[in-house]
């Protein structure tokens, strides 16, 4: 059901579109990713779709826990939604140049199409540029969802590492890493972001790099939790007793194991991301324009509220139902990865 | 108890110490110093080296932090430019501002949340528990500062100009103009009605991941064989549930109270820029747009002690509520 509804939509792009489709090749990189995305979706959804034909005939008698948790995860409409939902929005971040009616940076007619209402021509609006809204929150959620996806990545590569190498070998090296770790979490974190930020030239490598490394502290804790309660296991005794390194003993036998609370904090954080992205550009330390970020869109919209609403309302709209997606596939997660609570 | 009260409050202080060293050298971090302010194109390499020595910057970076260190155990937290006063000078004007904000919005915030999280546990998996649970995702995955402009547009704007509603709320500041000729509680009225934008813009983000904690720990106790025994002996459900269920599941609530600080202090940021409500949150967001250092370390600085100091009290409250944690 799912898959034929993506392809309809994927084919209905290819369909509508099919002069932009056409002309992606000899275009820029972006445009090439786009038609990769469209070609690559369309054969996953066809092979998708033969999975039942292939399927084996036997059905293996033992179920793993992931799959007993993916099971949970399934029953729960809500999350289910929400991982449609995200799906749905990277296709779109990924399709936009052929989504998007025109040219986020393309200035209208200033004089006619000045913040002009949403209508037929702009389906929400424009803004003081006369630039048409839903094509810039279109290339909008490229930032956001990269900035969220790359600066999550970082801080959960960096905070399992510390947290699990602070809670395996203990003493001195716990007591530095998780007194740091109390350091930044009692920091306001916008202050330390804005700060820091402010303080040299915004750009976008920067602002991941800095959202990145600001959050790992919260994975660290939670996996340095973990591995304390890991650490008294038996596998986990059992594999020193057999005389594996320290080094083994985290990567293969203590991380595996915390990996099911860390997704579902990298999904939560991707989620805490975008919200934090979207303050920094708000406050115009974030994303620079010409690049449309939701946060600067809202920011942007501010001083025209009573003469253009749809300026503020859409992009901050597309926040919330960002982080919403994200924040309803992480609860549904935790309920599904935690077999206490499994209805 | 008392000794853990003492152990706490020791722990804080390098805490604070910490916090201060890493506002210092994030600073010294940055590229430029704070004199570029003072210093015109035209001066010459001599006047820029003197100014830079009057600020006892040509020294090395461990003599300055080591300065700067003694100076803030004395209570100087250096001169702000922007202000053209101390900066703890300005920092005394502006706190009160916001811990007026914060305070309410915790108070409405929690009131809100542990009630619907109530609501919430008693109905378990109901249309109502449903219903507001997806509202409470709802609202915690709202920018706090989307949500305050969606408020001024439609409780400011669009009801003042467009609607013509009888009550409106001002968009900006903390009292109306005439305020030095109402009367004593015609000036709360205009307080409260200056306050309740900002205030439901921080309160509700927090309220929302209030009444999800409340509703788990809500669920957990109340299948607890006390309650059970509470029931079975015939109390009234609204004694079980307020006198007996209640007061256990709010132990766990209390730490939401030292995680949430920080969450609060990151929403005055958005939250007094956008409703122009002068308070650290926005004096920071002010001082770093005219690079005024000092300020931006200061108030810096009194955010991350406000914090330490909210969850010592925190810690406190709990050792209080629940023994088991003064015997650790």
């Amino acid at each position: 059901m799912a898959a034929l509804l993506v392809w309809i939509g994927l084919m209905g792009v290819a369909v509508l579109r099919r002069e932009r489709v056409a002309g992606a090749l000899s275009g820029s990189l972006e445009d090439r990713v786009a038609l990769a995305t469209l070609v690559g979706g369309l054969a996953t959804v066809w092979v998708w779709s033969w999975r039942d034909v292939a399927k084996p005939p036997f059905r293996w008698l033992g179920v793993s826990q992931w799959a007993l948790a993916g099971r949970a995860f399934a029953r729960n409409r809500l999350a289910v939604l929400g991982a449609i939902g995200i799906l749905g929005l990277y296709l779109i971040a990924l399709l936009t140049p052929f989504l998007a009616p025109a040219d986020p940076a393309l200035l209208g007619d200033l004089l006619t199409e000045l913040l002009a209402p949403p209508s037929e021509t702009h389906l929400l609006g424009t803004d003081h540029f006369a630039r048409d809204v839903l094509s810039r929150v279109l290339y909008g959620a490229r930032v956001s969802l990269l900035i969220g996806f790359v600066a999550v990545g970082i801080s959960v590569t960096v905070g399992t590492l510390l947290g699990a190498v602070a809670g395996s070998l203990g003493g001195w090296v716990d007591t530095i890493v998780m007194r740091f770790v109390d350091m930044v979490i009692s920091f306001p974190q916008l202050v330390l972001l804005i700060t820091i930020i402010a303080l040299f030239e915004p750009s976008i490598f920067l602002i991941v790099a800095v959202l990145g490394l600001t959050q790992w502290t919260g994975t660290a804790r939670l996996v340095r939790g973990e591995v304390l309660s890991l650490r008294e296991r038996e596998y986990v005794q059992a594999a020193q007793a057999l005389g594996f390194s320290r080094w083994r003993i985290i990567i293969a036998h203590l991380i595996p194991n915390v990996l099911g609370p860390v997704t579902v904090a990298a999904t939560l954080g991707i989620g805490n991301t975008i919200v934090l992205e979207a303050g920094l550009s708000f406050l115009g330390l974030g994303v620079q324009p010409p690049m449309a970020s939701w946060g600067t869109m809202v920011a942007d919209g501010r001083n025209v509220m009573l003469q253009a609403w749809w300026l503020s309302t859409f992009p901050g709209l597309a926040i919330v139902v960002t982080v919403l997606c994200f924040n309803l596939v992480g609860d549904g997660l935790r309920d599904a990865l935690d077999p206490r609570l499994r209805r | 108890m008392h000794r853990y009260l003492a152990r706490r409050t020791a722990a804080a202080i390098p805490l604070v110490l910490g916090i201060a060293t890493i506002v210092f050298f994030v600073i010294s971090l940055a590229p430029g110093d704070p004199t570029q302010v003072l210093v015109s194109p035209g001066m010459r390499p001599e006047v820029i080296a003197q100014v830079r020595a009057n600020f006892g910057l040509d020294q090395p970076l461990p003599v300055r932090y080591v300065r700067w260190l003694g100076a803030l155990l004395t209570g100087d937290l250096g001169y702000s430019y922007s202000h053209g006063r101390p900066v703890l000078e300005v920092i005394g004007q502006i706190l009160p501002n916001t811990l007026l904000l914060s305070a309410a919005a915790l108070l409405v915030a929690f009131a809100a949340g542990v009630l619907i999280g109530i609501v919430q546990s008693l109905r378990q998996y109901s249309i109502t528990d449903q219903a507001l649970s997806v509202l409470a995702l709802f609202f915690y995955s709202m920018p706090s500062f989307w949500l305050a402009l969606m408020l001024i547009l439609v409780f400011a704007l669009f009801a003042r100009n467009v609607w013509e509603w009888p009550i409106y709320f001002p968009p900006s500041g903390t009292r109306s103009i005439e305020y030095a000729t109402l009367g004593p509680f015609e000036r709360i009225a205009d307080r409260i009605r200056y306050m309740t934008l900002p205030v439901t813009s921080l309160a509700l983000v927090l309220a929302a991941g209030i009444a999800r904690y409340t509703r788990g720990s809500m669920l957990e106790v109340i299948r607890q064989d006390y309650v059970r025994t509470a029931r079975a002996k015939g109390l009234p459900e609204s004694r079980v549930v307020f006198k007996h269920a209640l007061r256990n599941a709010l132990i766990p609530v209390i730490t939401l109270l030292g995680l949430y600080l920080p969450v609060l202090f990151s929403g005055t940021v958005f939250i007094e820029t956008v409703f122009g409500w002068p308070g650290m949150g926005k004096t920071i967001v002010d001082a770093i747009g005219t690079r005024d250092y000092p300020l931006v370390m200061g108030t810096s600085l009194i955010f991350g002690a406000m914090v330490v100091l909210g969850n010592l009290i925190a810690d406190m409250l709990y050792a209080v509520v629940d023994p088991r944690i003064r015997y650790e």
